[in-house]
């Protein structure tokens, strides 16, 4: 369970994210919608410890966290294959000094397999596409085996097809158990994948079953925040996205 | 000397002690700088490690005014000094809207200015050039087996956590979700200073990154994977020590310098050919 109790979120002075309060139960699937800018990387980020609160706090207790950023910080400049970089999903089971056995190798070689990459694996990370770049990272998920899943913008730079066929990976997590959150744009994808819906644009604004939350009222005045008082935080949120490039 | 004969290739060394010692040092020095340097060069730390290299200097000129010129008691200095720097360097960042590229480079100056005032005030210009360039001739015992332990050192270190640096090294983010990132680079950031300092005895501050930053980017024009690029560096630096001592001997050069330059040939050499060599390959798969 995850308990978010007046959770606020500042870069500097601008006051990202405000008053988040509830608990998100085990198993839950739940999808964050809202304008650019609306807060959702930054619950994300808060959730998985990658940002401090400015005040509240969020409990996992002690929790497995995978989180997958919007753009993630896998530096392509480094020479090792996409096995290898699947293999990192090993991390809690290997730690430091564990070595990738036969076992290990099979688990990897059948991420890579539910994800379409299996010719890919001893390919290297600069050679693959952004779209392919985003398989390799569900399968570095897909052993990773956390209890909670943070998916930020998932889909972004993959066609139809592939999202649906790594969306279909949601049913199994939702079937362990697993907790998944993920922030989304499109809200069709949201519809089909995600029952729970939470809307931010700077502090939440509906948060409940998907078909109660995505009224077209409610969509419109989400929306409308990114022109009206809150759209100096935009350039902002960016340029924190922007950090993490190097 | 005009004409070098084959004997030259080893001679020096079996005449001469202290081109044996400094041979012995280089060349642990170079076992570690392949793997290090390649860690250096993917983690994109090649300028932080000159920094660092020169943080040393202040540490260095302390302890010789206290104990004069020895090797031993200058590194102490110099490895107090480098991780206060490293980490100096880490705090400013966090907690200024100082970048870190400027906190480094005014710690820079500052370790230069200060190291430079220090040694003047006691030394004469001969110790000034001896720590900026080193002295590989003149190393005593206790300097080589420093240097053979923090080599060895590092090497069963690079070796028992080499995933942990790697995972780190490709996704920094991953392992800070997970526990231990800043554990791992603040891992890399003491094998770093441990392998400047024990360099700065053999090449001086100016150029202890030498062999840390030239074989490991010359390997990296070449080698395809990342196993490659550490075994080509590692072999690079070997070569790079020896031909050096053996130019240095011949032609009457400084070692440290002579080393350097010998890495450097390397490099050179490889970003002109490269691209030759690349579209001659290229030529032959398309065949």
């Amino acid at each position: 369970m995850i308990e978010i109790h007046h959770l606020c979120v500042r870069y500097g002075d601008l006051v990202a994210l405000r008053d988040v309060e509830g608990t998100i139960a085990n198993g839950t699937s739940l999808a964050v919608v809202g304008p650019n800018g609306g807060g959702k990387s930054t619950l994300l980020k808060a959730i998985a410890g990658v940002v401090k609160p400015c005040d509240g706090h969020v409990h996992t207790n002690g929790a497995r966290i995978a989180y997958l950023p919007q753009q993630s910080s896998v530096d392509r400049n480094v020479p090792i294959t996409v096995a290898e970089l699947v293999s990192f999903g090993l991390w809690r089971e290997t730690g430091w000094f564990g070595a990738i056995d036969a076992k290990r190798r099979a688990r990897i070689d059948e991420a890579l397999t539910t994800v379409g990459l299996t010719a890919f694996a001893s390919r290297r990370i600069d050679a693959l596409s952004a779209g392919q770049l985003q398989r390799a990272l569900f399968a570095r998920l897909l052993l990773d085996e956390a209890e909670i899943v943070l998916l930020d913008e998932p889909f972004t730079a993959m066609d139809a097809a592939t999202s649906a066929q790594l969306a279909a990976l949601f049913a199994n997590w939702r079937a362990q158990g697993r907790t998944i959150i993920a922030a989304l744009h499109d809200l069709g994808e949201v519809r089909q994948y995600f029952p729970q819906t939470l809307v931010v644009a700077g502090r939440p604004l509906a948060w409940g079953a998907t078909d109660e939350v995505l009224t077209p009222d409610l969509i419109g005045n989400a929306f409308a925040f990114a022109t009206a008082d809150h759209h100096h935080a935009e350039p902002h949120a960016h340029d924190h996205h922007g950090h993490h490039d190097h | 000397m005009a004409i070098m004969t084959t004997s030259d290739l080893w001679s020096p060394f079996v005449e001469f002690g202290f081109m044996r010692r400094g041979l012995v040092a280089a060349l642990a020095l170079s076992l570690a700088a392949g793997p290090l340097g390649t860690l250096l060069q993917m983690r994109r730390l090649s300028l932080v490690a000159d920094v660092m290299s020169h943080a040393v200097l202040p540490g260095a000129a302390i302890a010789f005014l206290f104990a004069g010129f020895s090797l031993s008691w200058m590194g102490f200095g110099g490895l107090i000094a480098g991780l206060c720097i490293a980490i100096a360097a880490g705090f400013v960042t966090r907690s200024t809207p100082i970048q870190e590229d400027t906190s480094f480079a005014a710690l820079y100056i500052l370790a230069i200015a200060s190291g430079v005032a220090i040694l003047s005030t006691a030394g004469s210009n001969l110790d000034l050039v001896h720590v900026l360039f080193g002295s590989l001739l003149a190393i005593d015992d206790t300097a080589l087996i420093a240097i053979a332990v923090v080599s060895g050192v590092t090497l069963l270190t690079l070796a028992t956590c080499w995933r942990a640096l790697i995972v780190s090294t490709v996704d920094p983010d991953f392992l800070r979700v997970r526990g231990g990132a800043t554990a791992v680079h603040m891992l890399f950031l003491v094998l770093l200073v441990l392998n400047l300092v024990a360099a700065f005895q053999a090449l001086g501050t100016v150029l202890s990154v030498g062999l840390l930053i030239l074989p490991p980017a010359t390997a990296r024009l070449w080698a395809r994977s990342l196993s490659g690029t550490v075994i080509l560096a590692t072999v690079l630096a070997l070569v790079s020590s020896y031909a050096g001592l053996i130019a240095s001997y011949a032609f009457d050069l400084p070692s440290g310098p002579s080393i350097v330059l010998a890495a450097g040939v390397f490099y050179v050499l490889s970003i002109g050919t490269r691209r030759y060599f690349t579209s001659a390959a290229a030529t032959v798969r398309a065949l």
